[in-house]
């Protein structure tokens, strides 16, 4: 009974393992996959084309990804075709991060955001806009009215991956 | 029948007969030779170079004519130094292919880098992404990686609107040709073409308006890139995300197969929508094709205006109501009405709805009238087409009479297999008031005036072309109504079958008598025993309750609207708030083609199937259903629960139709050629057909029956100031099934009067000209369109372009300005 009472006496010593969460954060590890965001070009434009091979190499169903023809007038992203309906399920999502691997212009990306509850169903589901990363610096948010033949190509050229 | 010839390919033998190509006779045992511009719808070309085999043939020796053998007494095989192309070698005895040879992969290999040295990387976004030949066939025989230059890519312009249908991806083409070779040998429309040489090589369109042409939207299922695609898919879904339907098209006598494409989409609020309609593969009916009407023409299914509720008159205005007081209320009216009755049922409906509904008035002793603008089904149940007899097999000793219609426009598919049959030696005579596109191919062209079309099929046999008809093993003949009134139009079906008769065709395997009908299922109207009446707005008139199915009499005729205000009670069934169901007193909605089960009778009185493709809206009955409640509403037992009882019931009691059944009429069997199955061979139709082939109706005997007679003779006589109306048919008419399609809205029919340039100096009217034309005591504007193929005299309008005009009849156009009452004599 010593030697128990002994092992909390010296564990009142010790260094927490536990942190204060929410008031304080431990940061996420470099390949976590957290909650999904849709990225944008530096211009501004949405890195989604609309092509919907996450929804297709997603196991779980969880991505649902209707497409729309831009035009020069209203530009969502370069190339002749773009997202106009972009929903995950995060109540379906097993973070497999499958969709980020199939997704051609490296739209999809899992990201750090643990911090999902919901208290119904439908929240669950989120929208492209929830889902977009804000407009950067110097870039003009979507649909954009672009010069035309600057933004055929759909798929950007990429360079083998590295990482 | 060609001599038999064997050949090994890859180890296996393979007999097949002379004639037949390496690539074909490879596919019949299950071996896939990889092509891209071959199709075996088309001449080979040669021109991909995909295709690439050894090909060993057995050294004859010279002096003795005889085969020379090895030392173990196998025969010796010479392989030519250099592959060949197994899509254009047609098969030798004892030919030996390798197509799994070292040098054969690595000639596919190279083909298919140089395929993609300038093919871009758009799978993610290309409409063909999943089920594109060259994307297939590169993962299966292609290399990783490219030994070109990604810099030397050629750019081109990705958004070339061929048409108003079609769109053009430069930089995807492959230069196969498919599409241009479809256009010139398979539909003779040549408007488009190559333009440039080599790399710098582009699909051109050179009519106008782009692209003009019916079948344009073919060449974007044959294509084996994405290339081509359609403007009404365009980035509609992935192939794999759809799930699809066998169905048919309803737009036409022929009945076409088709697969809808279903998606849930959130655009039309999370409900399943159709996203396109392809061809499926029945090669007795359709190939592999489909018309552009058939193709885009679908959205009248989905058009927000549909019938949501029924609705009920109280007072001068209709309200919505529940189906119990409304059918309650009708079948109380039914029941007051007694032999009062008259039910106008037209060929939209399906065999199950129009024999539910004839149940129902028959009980009560009233009238069931088919409503239709043609007559002769009687005479086409009895010298129609035997069963087991197909427009394909239609060559050297056939003979086909096509007499008014222009089968371009009334069922562009029998036109194309028509054109087929004549390209493989058939005779064609083509008898009509003006030039059709049949003229073209036709062996003999008979222009007769307005009205003498029954005579003149009555002296083919006493004309120059009497003794091939005579001899011709197959006699066909096609009737159709251009030009022609309803009563016009039975008489020439007599004079149709009197030719075949006299000729010794009746009744005979490949022969017989072919209505061009104007809607779907006409000929399941005639079978099911609803025929067109005589005096029709009289009965209309007189009836105590009218029930309209399917049918708008109030907009194609102004003497029946009058007369429908004169009908006592008016239940109408129908998707649309037509000009009918306006003047209705009860309004059924009912559920589209898409949303429910069904059989259609086909022209050639072939029985097909077709399944639910989108799930029924809720509140939303099926005809044959809202009859069969109608009924029990008065006690009568008909089916509402399924249409395959129905179709049961009904295949009991109707002869042609006995021992039918909808798992009988679901049957398929192998199809050559082999297309639309998993290994997306030839692309295009990417669904084989599993679905059904349809069953074709046996012939009702002749016993007791006399084909009618009359008089052959009906021309009009109009006087020097008048003009005797006659009106046609066109493809792509102003009918609420096809506007509901913005699309195709700039190729829609006109109200145009279309008269002959003599015929215009007298009456003093110039091209362009807006006049009044008078129909059974209304006037409509009309625009005036010189024609030198119009006969003199007569004037030539479309049907269903804005004018009520069904009947020919004598008319005198007047100038807009002034009263309208101008005289008419009909």
């Amino acid at each position: 009974m010593f030697r128990g009472l002994w092992t909390t006496f010296k564990s009142m010593f010790e260094k927490p393992v536990t942190v204060a969460y929410p008031e304080q954060k431990r940061p996420v590890r470099e390949r976590f996959k957290g909650r999904h965001v849709l990225k944008r070009y530096d211009n501004g434009l949405e890195k989604c084309i609309g092509c919907a091979l996450c929804a297709a190499a997603c196991p779980s169903d969880a991505i649902f990804v209707e497409a729309s023809e831009n035009t020069d007038e209203q530009r969502y992203s370069p190339g002749e075709r773009y997202a106009s309906t972009y929903e995950i399920n995060m109540l379906r999502c097993i973070y497999c991060g499958f969709c980020e691997d199939a997704c051609p212009t490296e739209a999809i990306v899992l990201g750090d955001n643990y911090e999902l509850s919901f208290t119904g169903r439908n929240q669950a589901i989120y929208d492209k806009n929830m889902l977009l990363e804000p407009v950067p610096s110097g870039g003009l948010p979507t649909p954009q009215v672009t010069e035309p033949g600057r933004f055929t190509r759909s798929v950007p050229e990429m360079k083998d991956p590295v990482d | 029948m060609p001599k038999d010839i064997t050949l090994t390919i890859d180890g296996q033998t393979v007999t097949a007969p002379a004639g037949t190509l390496v690539v074909d006779a490879a596919k019949r045992i299950g071996i896939n030779i990889p092509v891209f511009c071959y199709h075996p719808k088309l001449e080979p070309v040669g021109m991909c170079r995909m295709c690439l085999v050894e090909i060993g043939r057995p050294v004859i020796d010279r002096t003795t004519n005889n085969p020379v053998f090895e030392a173990d007494g196998k025969p010796k095989i010479q392989f030519g130094p250099k592959l060949e192309t197994a899509c254009t070698t047609p098969i030798s005895e004892g030919m030996v292919v390798v197509g799994l040879s070292d040098k054969v992969k690595a000639a596919r290999k190279d083909v298919l880098e140089f395929l993609l040295t300038s093919h871009p990387l758009d799978c993610p976004i290309c409409d063909k992404g999943g089920e594109c030949p060259l994307q297939n066939q590169t993962l299966e025989y292609g290399s990783a990686d490219s030994r070109f230059l990604l810099d030397e890519k050629m750019r081109l312009s990705k958004h070339v609107p061929l048409g108003d249908l079609i769109f053009l991806d430069r930089e995807r083409c492959i230069q196969c040709a498919r599409c241009v070779r479809f256009q010139t040998e398979i539909v003779d429309d040549p408007v488009i073409g190559f333009y440039n040489r080599g790399r710098k090589l582009e699909i051109i369109t050179d009519s106008q308006p782009g692209f003009d042409s019916i079948f344009s939207g073919n060449t974007t299922d044959i294509c084996p890139v994405g290339a081509l695609t359609t403007a009404d898919f365009r980035f509609g879904a992935r192939p794999w995300e759809m799930n699809n339907a066998a169905s048919l098209c309803t737009h036409c006598p022929v009945g076409c197969n088709t697969t809808i494409n279903v998606r849930r989409e959130a655009k039309t609020g999370g409900n399943v929508s159709i996203k396109r309609i392809m061809p499926r593969q029945n090669e007795t009916v359709n190939e592999i094709w489909m018309c552009d009407k058939g193709r885009f023409a679908y959205h009248f299914a989905d058009s927000p205006d549909r019938l949501k509720n029924p609705l009920i008159r109280k007072g001068s205005e209709l309200f919505q109501t529940t189906w119990t007081e409304a059918l309650s209320a009708a079948s109380e009216k039914i029941k007051q009405a007694g032999s009062g009755l008259v039910t106008l049922a037209s060929g939209r409906l399906t065999n199950e709805d129009i024999y539910n509904l004839r149940k129902l008035t028959e009980t009560q002793g009233g009238t069931f009238i088919g409503y239709s603008r043609m007559a002769g089904g009687e005479i086409v149940n009895r010298f129609g087409m035997l069963p087991g007899s197909n427009l394909g097999d239609l060559g050297k000793d056939s003979v086909i009479v096509v007499v008014s219609s222009d089968l371009h426009e009334e069922a562009p598919i029998w036109w194309l297999r028509v054109r087929e049959a004549v390209k493989r030696g058939a005779v064609l005579i083509s008898i009509s008031i003006r030039p059709t596109r049949l003229d073209k191919i036709a062996a003999k062209t008979l222009r007769v005036e307005p009205g003498r079309e029954a005579l003149a099929v009555d002296a083919i046999l006493t004309g120059d072309m009497a003794d091939i008809v005579k001899q011709a093993k197959h006699l066909l003949v096609f009737y159709g109504s251009d030009g022609l009134g309803r009563k016009a139009t039975g008489q020439l079906a007599a004079a149709c079958a009197r030719l075949l008769e006299t000729s010794g065709h009746a009744r005979r395997i490949n022969s017989g008598l072919i209505p061009v009908w104007e809607r779907g299922n006409t000929q399941g109207l005639w079978d099911m025993g609803a025929h067109p009446a005589d005096q029709i707005v009289e009965r209309i008139a007189s009836a105590r309750v009218l029930l309209v199915a399917g049918a708008d009499p109030a907009n194609d005729d102004p003497m029946m609207e009058r007369a429908l205000e004169k009908t006592e009670f008016l239940i109408v069934q129908d998707l649309f708030a037509t000009a009918t169901a306006r003047k209705a007193d009860i309004v059924f909605p009912v559920l589209a083609f898409t949303e429910r089960e069904g059989t259609y009778t086909s022209g050639e009185r072939r029985v097909q199937r077709f399944y639910p493709a989108v799930p029924a809206p809720e509140g939303l009955k099926a005809d044959y259903e809202i009859a069969a409640e109608m009924g029990a509403e008065l006690g009568l037992a008909l089916e509402s629960s399924a249409a395959s009882l129905v179709f049961q019931q009904l295949a009991a009691e109707i002869p042609q139709y006995s021992g039918l059944t909808y798992p009988l009429l679901a049957k398929t069997s192998d199809q050559w050629p082999i297309v639309g199955r998993p290994d997306v061979y030839f692309g295009g139709t990417s669904y084989a057909n599993r679905q059904g082939l349809g069953i074709h109706l046996p012939l009702l005997p002749l016993e007791d029956f006399e084909i009618p007679s009359g008089d052959l003779d009906m021309s009009l006589h109009p006087d020097a100031h008048e003009l005797a109306v006659y009106p046609v048919t066109r493809l792509l008419d102003r009918g609420i099934t096809v506007t509901t399609s913005p699309l195709l809205a700039s190729r829609l029919a006109q109200a145009d009067l279309f008269i002959h340039p003599a015929t215009a100096r007298k009456m003093f009217l110039n091209a362009d000209m807006q006049v009044m034309l008078p129909v059974d005591g209304a006037a409509y504007p009309v625009r005036i369109v010189l024609d030198e193929t119009v006969p003199e005299g007569a004037a030539l309008i479309p049907r269903s372009a804005g004018v009520p005009i069904h009947e020919p009849q004598v008319a005198q156009v007047a100038p807009p300005v002034g009263d309208h009452a101008s005289r008419v004599r009909s």
